[in-house]
């Protein structure tokens, strides 16, 4: 149960990051701003006063003592005081708060907050508390519960900020919290909202308070249920869902009427869900299987160490990060730039130094191939393990591929949707490569008629070692895009193999094109069994397909034609 | 105060000990040599990531033990194999340590199949393991002693954390884990428990993916679908190690928030969290028997030691290797309390014995082989770390035959004499077996 009140009107108008020490001359403009609201929140505090009595009658004299027995429930007590408080102190402690800035001295039972800087404040008066230190204080701890008070107040706090980022950010936790008390508030600043977003997030807050309370007229109750069932999420279905198990009636059937046409529309929802999220993971399929198309593919090597190079990708992304972070701290939002064209590079000279080393003895020996490239992905990954440590490595995510935008019902997150982006920024560079240069020529060339190939004077040997630095480099740059969703740890590549394979081959070897469609086909396959039949059936579901398919066609989706085939 | 003074009885206690033990040894004048203790971790291959760190921790007790005179008067031998994640392999290592090493004892394993392939080679050979992970319960051996939790010492003090008004009145629940032995009798036990306590069928969603699972989108949409159907939602997560970071990294995208719908993990640690930004997931929960933030003497020396030892001031510790700690420190004092580090002595001299834990209590380990701890909860901080914020009031004695199943609910586990059985069955008062 969070109540919410407010009385400290300085701090409605500003959200101060920073300790509060605004000149005195601003706060005041500030003040005289806000003032029209004052009886609005004059009735509030009362009603607030009336709520948290047991509460208060020990803080109205100390309202900060809440916050110096360590324990949950005071802290949560405390902080729901806080706009009652008077203290002109209080927005600043919220933030002090949610941020782990907040002490307390066991002893004397004074509370204390610091800036970002570390420079300690007394929490009653603001002023600097010169000679203290941190050391010798005691955190004032969170947990869920602490949290969710914070949030709500926090959100009643800031309803009436001037960003209105804030604004419709705290309008969204009111919705969350569904805070009774919140509700005059949220009226003067729907009056007040010019934006029409962040008027619909506020008509939607006050709905979801309405809705739920069960004293409110049926009329304001049942147009409020209107409003939650026009918002049509999942939130907004939980909430309806909660009116019709306690309500009764008109309310009753409304909110039921509700639940049932947000569910429907949900369910339809569901559907463009799937593909999105299957086309998510053939992108990956596509990133992790392209390299080896061209390696197993088009060179017919089974390449057992093409998930390690994967791998080798991601640590090669931690390790640019690294240096950024100890040279150029500026540079990172860029770090992927920098780390795919190394990871080429780097993974490149991998692949043609086993291709030179080991494969080429090997050629026309697949089951030799396929043993010794097995023993080189063991060696690979050990070799990073002993390096990096068997722990997994952090990869940060840069400001563009994290957060998410709505789109309907459905949040799509930017690092998913930029990794299918880069997937088929590769898949077309690729095919570039292999149609319009000189070398993509000699590569098929080779691949089609070796001995043919060899007498037009082209140099086999370093062709070989090229495409299979090129396939390996290709899997690198996957391991860069791949380090953002999954674990940077020696054992990233193995999990990405055998899928690697099913798409090459249920796509037809040695065509690029199957490649593509067969990690889609299996993507979106994969997403739309999974949620009837579970993960590890909803696989296994994909594999004996697979089986089946490959019987009736050996070559896969797109079968090679002509000489190269039996060759 | 009162604690440096308890330390100090103590290792009063401990050198007296020593001391007898050294008269003992004199009088026997047996083994001259360095006595061998095996280490069963595997240092390559999937669970490498874990497993490391453990057999680190053995050798730093090893040598800090050989530091104070050793045990009997002799030095201690570390014998380090890797098994390599293999699960047959394991059997075969500890058949070498066993037979061709000649070791006193073994701390190892980590996964309940590594578990489960060693202990016939264990009973077999008569030979002592210590194992020092979270597990399902439902095993009892004479040969092998469980320093991790049972699930009693785990998943169901979490349970009830959440159900009660601190943890927020938990009334729907998922159940996610990894497809394999530990979470899916893990959930069984937890789906009886619920059920025990009124939860409806309806309100528990069960999920199972496989090792290594990196796509959570579908799963994740299905716990916000789930979670906003207008009652308090958690996830328990079984979620074995590998698959947690893509997993907590799809809540974030899809931000799903610890005060929407928490989820408390038991397989999470520091050591996991080491590999991920954890901004996000601040205030997820984890429930274990030591956090590496608990503030005490006996703590911050542990982790100084440890620092130093692997000279890395960033290492983090976790609950398994307080769970080797503790065992190694038993072994230890039963050994010395046996005065022999002969099998059959030191299983009888280990029941009863009494160490400190790195939480400030005892531990002591009870005649089911299995022994007492605290149960904490704590929250993901922002740093990494855990931040305990609700503990059991004492110590819980862990339970191998859950009370919440049927098949186990009248059997109880006795290695003293003369029931000295695994498997007793109150109602018909017959062993089972010889355990297993």
């Amino acid at each position: 149960m969070t109540r919410t009140v407010l009385s400290d009107l300085s701090g409605i108008a500003r959200l101060p990051e920073s300790p509060p020490q605004l000149p005195a001359a601003h706060r005041f403009e500030r003040t005289i701003e806000a003032l029209s609201m004052l009886a609005a929140v004059l009735a509030l505090i009362a009603a607030a006063l009336l709520f948290a009595a047991p509460a208060q009658a020990q803080s109205a004299s100390e309202p900060l003592a809440g916050f110096t027995t360590d324990r949950f429930p005071d802290t949560e007590r405390t902080i729901v005081g806080l706009p009652a408080s008077g203290l002109t102190t209080a927005p600043a402690l919220i933030d002090a708060l949610a941020a782990n800035r907040l002490y307390f001295d066991a002893n004397t039972r004074q509370v204390y907050f610091t800036n970002e800087a570390g420079a300690v404040f007394d929490a009653r008066t603001g002023q600097a508390a010169p000679g203290v230190t941190t050391t010798g204080l005691k955190r004032v701890r969170l947990n869920n519960a602490v949290r969710r008070a914070l949030d709500a107040t926090r959100g009643a706090l800031t309803l009436m900020s001037p960003d209105p980022a804030l604004r419709k950010a705290a309008a969204e936790s009111v919705f969350k919290s569904r805070d009774a008390t919140a509700l005059p508030l949220v009226e003067t600043a729907l009056g007040r909202e010019t934006i029409a977003a962040n008027k619909r997030a506020l008509t939607e807050a006050r709905a979801a308070i309405i809705a739920s309370d069960s004293k409110a007229e049926e009329v304001a109750r049942l147009e409020a249920i209107e409003v939650l069932r026009a918002r049509g999420d999942q939130d907004a279905s939980g909430i309806l869902s909660g009116v019709a198990a306690s309500g009764s009636g008109r309310i009753k059937a409304a909110a039921e009427s509700g639940v049932a046409a947000i569910q429907g529309r949900l369910a339809l929802w569901a559907n463009v869900q799937n593909v999105w999220y299957g086309l998510s993971l053939g992108s990956v399929l596509l990133l992790a299987a392209i390299g080896l198309a061209i390696t197993f593919g088009v060179m017919g090597i089974i390449n057992m160490a093409h998930g390690e190079m994967v791998m080798i990708g991601a640590y090669t992304t931690f390790v640019v990060q690294e240096w950024i972070r100890a040279s150029q701290p500026g540079l990172l939002n860029y770090s992927l730039f920098i780390a795919i064209p190394l990871a080429f590079l780097v993974t490149g000279a991998v692949g043609v130094l086993i291709e030179r080393l080991v494969i080429r003895h090997l050629y026309g020996r697949p089951l030799e191939t396929l043993l010794a490239t097995f023993g080189i992905s063991l060696i690979l990954q050990q070799a990073v393990r002993t390096i990096f440590g068997a722990n997994n490595r952090e990869v940060s995510a840069p400001g563009f591929m994290s957060g998410s935008f709505d789109l309907g019902p459905l949040s799509i997150g930017h690092g998913r949707m930029w990794i299918i982006v880069f997937a088929l920024m590769v898949f077309v560079a690729l095919q570039l490569v292999l149609r319009a240069t000189s070398f993509g020529l000699r590569m098929r060339a080779v691949t089609q008629n070796r001995r043919m190939a060899s007498s037009m004077g082209i140099d086999t040997n370093r062709v070989d070692a090229m495409a299979f630095g090129l396939g390996s480099g290709i899997a690198g740059m996957a391991g860069v895009a791949l380090s953002q969703i999954d674990n940077v740890s020696p054992n990233l590549g193995q999990s990405y193999i055998i899928d690697s394979f099913m798409v090459v081959v249920f796509g037809g070897v040695g065509n690029l094109w199957g490649t593509l469609l067969g990690a889609v086909t299996l993507g979106v396959a994969n997403k739309f069994l999974e949620p009837i039949a579970g993960a590890v059936l909803g696989k296994i579901l994909l594999l004996v397909f697979i089986i089946l398919f490959i019987q009736k066609r050996p070559r896969g989706l797109f079968a090679q034609k002509g000489r190269a085939v039996e060759a | 105060m009162s604690f440096t003074r308890r330390i100090l009885l103590r290792a009063t206690g401990a050198a007296l000990g020593g001391a007898l033990a050294l008269a003992s040894t004199g009088a026997f004048a047996q083994g001259a040599g360095p006595i061998k203790v095996g280490i069963l971790h595997s240092l390559s291959g999937t669970m490498a990531i874990s497993e490391t760190t453990l057999k680190d921790v053995m050798l730093m007790l090893i040598e800090e033990q050989n530091k104070k005179g050793g045990v009997l008067g002799r030095k201690l031998e570390a014998v380090v194999v890797d098994p390599a994640s293999n699960w047959p392999l394991f059997a075969e290592k500890a058949r070498e340590l066993i037979s061709k090493e000649k070791v006193a004892a073994t701390f190892g394993c980590w996964t309940s199949v590594s578990r489960k392939s060693v202990l016939p080679v264990f009973e077999e050979l008569n030979s002592v393991l210590f194992y020092p992970v979270q597990y399902e319960g439902e095993e009892s051996s004479k040969n092998i002693f469980y320093t991790g939790a049972a699930p009693n010492q785990q998943a169901i003090p979490a349970v009830d954390y959440l159900m009660s008004e601190d943890g927020g009145n938990v009334k729907r629940w998922v159940l996610a884990g990894t497809d394999y032995v530990y979470p899916r009798t893990t959930n069984r036990i937890l789906e009886a428990y619920l059920k025990s306590k009124g939860v409806a069928a309806e309100d528990i969603m069960i999920n199972y993916t496989p090792f290594g699972h990196s796509d959570w989108q579908t799963i994740v949409s299905q716990v916000k679908a789930f979670g906003s159907a207008g009652k308090k939602t958690a996830v328990v997560s079984t979620i074995n190690g590998d698959a947690n970071v893509p997993f907590y990294k799809e809540l974030g995208n899809q931000g799903v928030k610890a005060t929407d719908i928490p989820v408390v993990a038991f397989s999470v640690g520091e050591e996991e969290l080491a590999g991920i930004d954890t901004k996000p997931l601040i205030g997820h929960l984890a429930a274990w028997n030591y956090f590496q933030s608990i503030d005490n003497p006996i703590n911050k020396e542990f982790i100084a030691k440890w620092r130093a030892f692997t000279k890395n001031d960033k290492r983090v510790t976790n609950d398994p290797m307080e769970a080797h700690v503790i065992g190694f420190n038993m072994w230890v004092k039963a050994v010395e309390k046996a005065g022999t580090v002969d099998s059959d002595a030191v299983i009888d001299a280990l029941i009863g014995v009494s160490v400190p834990n790195l939480t400030g209590g005892y531990s002591t380990m009870m005649p089911n082989h299995h022994i007492t701890k605290p149960v904490l909860i704590g929250e993901v901080q922002g740093d990494g770390q855990f931040n305990t914020v609700w503990q059991t009031s004492g110590l819980v004695v862990g339970d191998e035959w859950s009370d919440y199943l049927d098949g186990s609910k009248d059997l109880i586990s006795d290695w003293r004499k003369p029931m000295s059985c695994g498997n007793f069955n109150v109602k018909t008062g017959k062993c089972g077996g010889a355990g297993k």
